[in-house]
């Protein structure tokens, strides 16, 4: 019981050290203009860069903007997830299949998914379908990857164990193919989302479909540091938020599991 | 498709040498030949321009990248990415060292650098255009602000991560604070860094391509975007294959690396296993 205060006050600590951090870092970046070290008109003031942050809170336009982004966003990480879940299964647990595509999987996955950005453009013109294409593709593989490494990590003598007790084919896929490749599922989902995030974005930058990149690239080749760097601190915290939302849910559907158990205190 | 699974499949049960060898060489090459093939029947027929035939692909590769092309495009972009990704990997591992073995410091910067990490990589180019103007150091320091980030934060993860009675039994036998990070602390981590590495490859190419279709008059992005205005469609495919290739070159070189610095590593494992 008495480990308990010292806990405590340790992530009490924590938390304080974590603020002064984020304190002094707006700070430094206050000074540097202030000082002269950068031209401001290429490093706005800290202090500009946050008004300008909540003037576009209660712009409608740029919660529209926010929306758009995060719609491609979304229908990309379902679709990926979801053909990715279906096809990794399949191949995970087929061996000749496997096999048979490894080398495809092993040439198809490392093309840089924004080297297709031109063929989208070419396919689809400047349209949401456009960065979808680079979306699903880059996630595709964070989850498809996982799921295979998954399925196939299913203990031997567990899996002899389900067939001798003469488990359906289906009661085999929830009871023990699915418990086993959670965690990596989890895993490359967590990956995806982030992924997908940034080639939502990047797309917007690059093809100009409507959102928050296009609103990036346009601030830029105006001239407006303040809204950039607003922007910019805005992906910043989306992607925070899609980071901590993804761990949360992986701890939420992995509570059973030991590797989510381990981390709480003894 | 299913005469096929058929074949493959008596091939690896009847065991003799010739039919190891073929299904040896059938596995890895049976369906990327297979779908070109297709490719190449279904781009034959079909009047879509925007997906011509693996030949007229081979044939532009040929005529656009290899020549003067390569020296122009393509080894500054690979100078760029090999610069970017050594500075990363060097910054990464010093910095996640100091920081995962300093507990104060690494609580005062947890929540800044899960800010940092969190902003997708390719938002910084229009930044570091803002700062650097268009110029080669600024593309560099694109692809450095991408790709450290995964180095840094697993070199902190695996520093920390380092077994205690092994921290332990150096202190008690006083071992420097030097041999400590060399024969200890460093390749405790090098499992987790090697995993930050090879993530960090991924996005400096990535961020290769895009700061040259952004902002340059010269790379390998620069090049496919300039094909894709043009309508120049086959060479923009060639394009797209040579990125491949390059992706799947890198892979492939960080494997043969990975294994040769975690050979100890894989070892243990292994014997783990048995």
């Amino acid at each position: 019981m008495r480990v308990f205060p010292t806990r405590r006050l340790r992530a009490l600590r924590k938390a304080m050290l974590g603020v002064v951090g984020l304190t002094g870092f707006l700070v430094v970046w206050q000074l540097i203009p202030t000082l002269g070290l950068i031209n401001p008109l290429y490093l706005p003031y800290v202090t500009d860069v946050l008004a300008r942050l909540f003037e576009q809170l209660v712009d409608l336009a740029f919660w529209r903007r926010l929306g758009s982004t995060m719609t491609s966003w979304a229908i990309g990480l379902t679709v990926a997830t979801v053909a990715a879940v279906i096809l990794g299964t399949v191949v995970g647990l087929v061996p000749f299949l496997r096999r048979a595509t490894h080398t495809m999987v092993e040439f198809l996955r490392p093309i840089p998914s924004v080297a297709l950005i031109p063929l989208a453009v070419l396919m689809f013109g400047i349209q949401r379908q456009a960065a979808l294409v680079i979306i699903i593709y880059a996630s595709f593989w964070q989850v498809f990857v996982q799921v295979i490494y998954g399925v196939a990590d299913v203990d031997a003598v567990a899996r002899d164990t389900a067939r001798s007790f003469g488990l359906t084919r289906r009661e085999q896929l929830s009871h023990l193919v699915l418990p086993t490749t959670l965690p990596y599922l989890m895993t490359g989902l967590r990956l995806a989302a982030a992924v997908a995030l940034i080639l939502a974005i990047t797309a917007e930058m690059v093809i100009g479909n409507p959102g928050l990149g296009r609103m990036i690239e346009l601030s830029r080749s105006a001239g407006d540091a303040a809204g950039l760097y607003a922007l910019v601190v805005v992906t910043g915290l989306l992607g925070l938020m899609v980071n901590i939302v993804f761990r949360f849910i992986e701890r939420r559907v992995l509570s059973w599991h030991q590797s989510v158990r381990g981390e709480e205190p003894l | 498709m299913t005469a096929y699974t058929g074949r493959i499949a008596t091939t690896t049960r009847s065991r003799t040498v010739g039919s190891r060898i073929a299904a040896s060489v059938l596995y890895p090459l049976g369906l990327p030949t297979l779908l070109l093939v297709l490719w190449g029947l279904v781009a034959t027929r079909s009047t879509n321009r925007f997906f011509p035939d693996p030949l007229t692909i081979a044939e532009a590769f040929r005529e656009t990248w290899i020549g003067p092309a390569f020296v122009e495009d393509v080894l500054p972009s690979l100078a760029r990415l090999g610069l970017g990704v050594a500075a990363s990997i060097v910054l990464g591992i010093a910095a996640g060292t100091v920081i995962g073995l300093t507990r104060w410091l690494r609580e005062l910067l947890e929540p800044l650098l899960e800010f940092l990490r969190a902003i997708p990589p390719p938002v910084l180019i229009p930044v570091a255009m803002l700062l650097l103007g268009i110029t080669d150091t600024m593309k560099i320091v694109v692809i450095v602000s991408g790709a450290i980030w995964p180095i840094l934060l697993n070199t902190i993860e695996g520093v920390r991560g380092t077994d205690s009675v092994m921290t332990e039994t150096a202190e008690s036998f006083q071992v420097t604070w030097w041999e400590r990070l060399w024969f200890l602390v460093l390749p405790a981590a090098s499992p987790r860094i090697m995993a930050g590495v090879r993530q960090a490859l991924s996005v400096a190419l990535i961020l290769m391509v895009i700061s040259e279709m952004f902002a340059s008059s010269s790379g390998l992005g620069y090049r496919i975007a300039y094909f894709q205005r043009n309508y120049l469609i086959a060479e923009m495919w060639s394009g797209i294959l040579l990125l491949g290739l390059v992706g799947v070159f890198l892979a492939v070189a960080f494997g043969l690396v990975e294994r040769r610095v975690l050979r100890w590593y894989h070892g243990i494992r292994e014997v783990n296993r048995a």
